[in-house]
């Protein structure tokens, strides 16, 4: 099975926290204040993160999981 | 779709930045207050290695949340690859340090009398605007008044830039290239590496 998870091109991330505010899972934030992470397993795949971000940097990729 | 979970009092800080440009309308002295955000999010980040300012605290950028989400200000497109670059990121903030160099050698030279008080706010650089109804004779000295207009023309100019790429790409595009936002990144990335080393 695939789902989707969130992933941020860091070398383009401003670190601005507008991802971690709309996160519904808190499975965004922002590390040490360089760049946003995501927490694989918090992560629903929800997208609304990547709407949000001014720079349009992060992409919802497919994540396998073993079944 | 979920709502967002409670709101925060420092959810509300957008509040503080829009009094804040208003302030600015009827004494310009009031263009002080200004200096917090420039030394708070730097404090924050020297102090704890975060970007805790902007991703909590900073009033602007709710600013433009609130006109680009709320007021459906926004167009909500994806910005030009140029803006995000870091070659524009740094090359903004060192635009941003240059000018406010100036502002400082400009307040300097009112200061020794070599120059007068020039009662105007200068809007992207270039536009100077009069702006004597803001200024009431006081006991301040001058360059205080001096350094209240350059600064204020400053918080403007970015607040102006800033709903402009709000309207134009997403609501918090300012925090993109954002010279503090820019600068507390930096701190945090140097303070992370001079960690590593020791
Ligand atoms: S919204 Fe985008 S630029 Fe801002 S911290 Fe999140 S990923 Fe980085
Ligand atoms: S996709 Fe949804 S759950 Fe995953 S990090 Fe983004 S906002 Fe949070
Ligand atoms: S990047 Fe600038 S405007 Fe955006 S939250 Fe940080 S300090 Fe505020």
């Amino acid at each position: 099975m695939a789902r989707k998870i969130a992933r941020v091109d860091k070398s383009l991330c401003a670190a601005c926290g507008a991802c971690q505010k709309v996160c519904p899972r808190g499975a965004i934030y922002i590390f040490k204040g360089i760049y946003a992470a995501v927490d694989s397993n918090k992560c629903i795949g929800c997208s609304l993160c990547a709407k949000e971000c001014p720079a349009s940097i992060i992409s919802m990729e497919k994540l396998e999981v073993e079944a | 779709m979920k709502k967002a979970a409670k709101k925060n009092w420092y959810d509300y800080l957008y509040i503080a930045s829009a009094i804040y440009l208003f302030l600015g309308l009827f004494n310009i002295l009031f263009a002080w207050l200004g200096m917090l955000c420039f030394t708070i999010p730097l404090i924050i980040s020297f102090k704890t290695g975060t970007k805790t300012y902007c991703n909590k605290y900073c009033g602007r950028g709710q600013l433009f949340n609130l006109l680009g989400k709320k007021l459906k200000l926004s167009r909500n497109k994806s910005m030009p690859n140029w803006m995000k670059s870091k070659v524009f990121r740094y090359g903004f903030l060192l635009f941003f340090l240059t000018m406010f160099s100036l502002m400082i050698f400009n307040t300097v030279l009112v200061f020794n009398g070599t120059r007068s008080l020039s009662q105007v706010v200068t809007l992207l650089w270039t536009f100077k605007i009069p702006w004597q109804w803001a200024y009431h004779i006081t006991s301040a000295p001058l360059w205080v008044s001096q350094y209240a207009f350059g600064f204020y023309s400053i918080m403007l100019t970015s607040i102006v830039l800033g709903i402009i790429t709000m309207a134009m790409y997403k609501p918090r595009s300012w925090c993109i290239y954002c010279p503090m936002g820019t600068m507390t990144q930096l701190v945090c990335v140097a303070k992370e590496s001079a960690n590593k080393t020791k």
